[in-house]
């Protein structure tokens, strides 16, 4: 299968990412080339198979409920395109 | 006499003149931090040089030797690959996104490295955040392969590679998602391993995907390897994955005795995947290969076919787990709390696409477009549930075979360094170089790469060899005898070997 200009389109829209008109043919072209080599897996047969998501088999830690990092705020914020009295500076969302 | 001839030295012997006072680690460290001003201008391994910093160490591990305090890599020079955090230095993770991206703390693994005294040189060039296999796609320009500078060095820890086997510095860190240490490690001639999943802390090593990330460790032989990595490992409660085993010193293993010195390696069985053997290999890899596997069998090996009959499954599986879990990682960059942010934009929308559009070279948006398709409603069973279903298979494979030997040997690439530019443009070509390589993440198995011979134009031929879980020790110790009876890799790539005068000091 191949994609459509279109398609590609709405991939960036839902990845957030700016694709220009220019890169637009190149980048179908490529994802294109990209998903025929992951159709090769489509004609394996996995019935039964369980999924692996994680090479082991791992369950999520459990830890003491308790303070073990400290305040660190104007360090993080330091390095943030835009903050201000402990707040990250976005644009308007709300009129 | 001049310490010079320390730019060759092993880490075992770089211990040695530093505890005999033969050196100190201020001289040791000038001394490496002269030659990367001498020859990294031709290579670009390095993104940043940290010379103060590197000093300010060095003085502080002299005053631990003094103290009699120094461990194994006290006062060593090391490099560490741009995607793992330093706090106060920059790291871009090869990326415009990060350009300007200064880490307000240490990934676990720069902090484990800080603590036992080793002395950080800078942080390496690599491809845009460890995706691709050419360190082509960094933000700062490609890294040159030592051996041959119109060539790759492979990807994505080439910075890191190129570094050692040019000994601009002589051990680095790595990480490997797909095959980023140990094909680098080939391509360059050098050794680089990859432990099982979970032995090295993914805190602060910037993500990509983070069910395949594993930190690594390059170094000119396994013995260096060996130390390095047992420095680099270690319980991480801030890393859900991070794996609580006792520490183990690969080190030591290495010089653990054996029964018949002559064939250190009786009993052990390797085995030869016949797909790994199959079509594909040029000529001149195979012959290095078998000459390698014919060495491990008088020391002592035997060797039988194996099957890991869904290898070749492996590139697509990968293919689809990585840009998934890359996509999701990724949405992180938003241009609010850190990183690239466009100058101009509508509305806070169109701040994430333009920072985003900007910030993120080709390769990253490719796969981050892959990965958003395949997550996408409607298309998640068909490839996401399925490749992970496929990486079952290639696991059981792994675990049918390992019933059967104790290691499994193959060539690390099909291919030796390409010329720069010569992939670009086309993306599944170079995929489909990961070829022996992408089982083993899947699976989070170790591995390692050790040189084992040149093809015609010179460049150099690497070896992998994979273990079970948990068997770095007994893959280092392998790779160790191999290298006590050969000599792959002690050969160094012909740059100038003339250092700068004013580090040729003369001592008594």
């Amino acid at each position: 299968m191949s994609l459509s200009n279109e398609q590609v389109n709405r991939l960036a829209r839902l990845a957030r990412l700016a694709v220009s008109d220019e890169a637009l043919d190149i980048t179908r072209i490529q994802l294109d080339g990209i998903l025929a080599l992951i159709a090769r897996m489509e004609a394996v047969d996995t019935t039964g198979v369980t999924p692996m998501s994680h090479p082991q088999e791992l369950a999520a830690r459990l830890r003491a409920d308790e303070v073990v990092e400290t305040d660190r705020r104007a360090a993080f914020q330091a390095i943030a395109p835009q903050a201000e009295a402990g707040l990250y500076l976005v644009p308007k969302v709300i009129e | 006499m001049s310490i010079a001839p320390l730019i060759d030295a092993s880490v075992a012997s770089l211990r040695q003149a530093l505890d005999s006072k033969q050196v100190s680690s201020v001289e040791l460290a000038t001394l490496f931090l002269d030659r990367i001003a001498a020859h990294d201008p031709a290579l670009n391994a390095f993104i940043t040089l940290d010379r103060e910093g590197a000093l300010a160490a060095a003085r502080a591990a002299d005053a631990r030797i003094a103290a009699g305090q120094a461990g194994p890599l006290t006062g060593i020079p090391l490099a560490h690959k741009d995607v793992f955090c330093t706090e106060g230095t920059l790291t871009t993770c090869g990326s415009k996104m990060l350009a300007n991206f200064t880490s307000p703390y240490d990934a676990h693994v720069v902090g484990l490295l800080k603590q036992a005294g080793a002395v950080s040189l800078g942080k390496t060039n690599m491809d845009e955040f460890a995706m691709g296999s050419s360190t082509e796609s960094s933000f700062f320009g490609p890294t040159r392969n030592p051996w041959a500078l119109d060539c790759v060095p492979g990807g994505s820890s080439g910075g890191s590679a190129a570094a050692v086997a040019a000994r601009l510095v002589p051990i680095a860190t790595g990480t490997d998602t797909g095959g980023s240490v140990r094909q680098p490690a080939a391509f360059c001639g050098i050794t680089g391993i990859k432990p099982t999943y979970g032995l090295v802390s993914r805190y602060g090593m910037v993500a990509y995907a983070s069910s395949l990330d594993q930190g690594g460790a390059f170094g000119a032989c396994a013995e260096d390897c060996a130390l390095l990595l047992s420095a680099m490992t270690g319980f991480d409660r801030r890393d859900s994955t991070s794996l609580d085993r006792p520490p183990e010193n690969h080190a030591a293993a290495l010089r653990a005795s054996v029964a018949d010195a002559a064939r250190p390696l009786a009993g052990c069985v390797i085995g030869l995947p016949r797909e790994f053997f199959a079509a594909g290999m040029s000529a001149g890899i195979r012959a290095a290969v078998d000459a390698a596997l014919d060495e491990y069998r008088k020391l002592g090996a035997t060797t039988r076919e194996v099957s890991l009959p869904n290898a070749e499954l492996a590139i697509p599986a990968y293919y689809v787990l990585a840009p998934a879990e890359a996509s999701s990682n990724l949405s992180r960059f938003d241009g609010v709390r850190y990183g690239h942010r466009a100058a101009t934009y509508a509305d806070l929308d169109d701040m994430y696409c333009k920072s985003r559009g900007e910030g993120f070279g080709a390769e990253v948006q490719r796969r981050i477009l892959v990965g958003t398709y395949v997550l996408s409603h409607g298309y998640y069973d068909a490839y996401y549930l399925q490749a992970q279903k496929l990486r079952r298979l290639i696991a059981e494979d792994f675990r049918r075979a390992f019933a059967e030997c104790d290691f499994i040997a193959g060539p690390t690439s099909p291919v030796t360094a390409w010329a720069l530019g010569a992939m670009s443009g086309d993306p599944v070509q170079m995929y489909l170089a990961d070829i022996y390589t992408t089982a083993v993440n899947l699976a989070g198995l170790p591995a390692l790469s050790h040189p084992c011979g040149f093809d015609d134009a010179g460049l150099p031929i690497g070896l992998q060899l994979i273990g079970d879980y948990f068997a770095e020790s007994r893959l280092l110790a392998s790779a160790h005898h191999f290298q006590q009876a050969t000599d792959w890799h002690q050969r160094r790539p012909a740059l100038s070997q003339c250092v700068p005068d004013n580090i040729a000091k003369t001592r008594t």
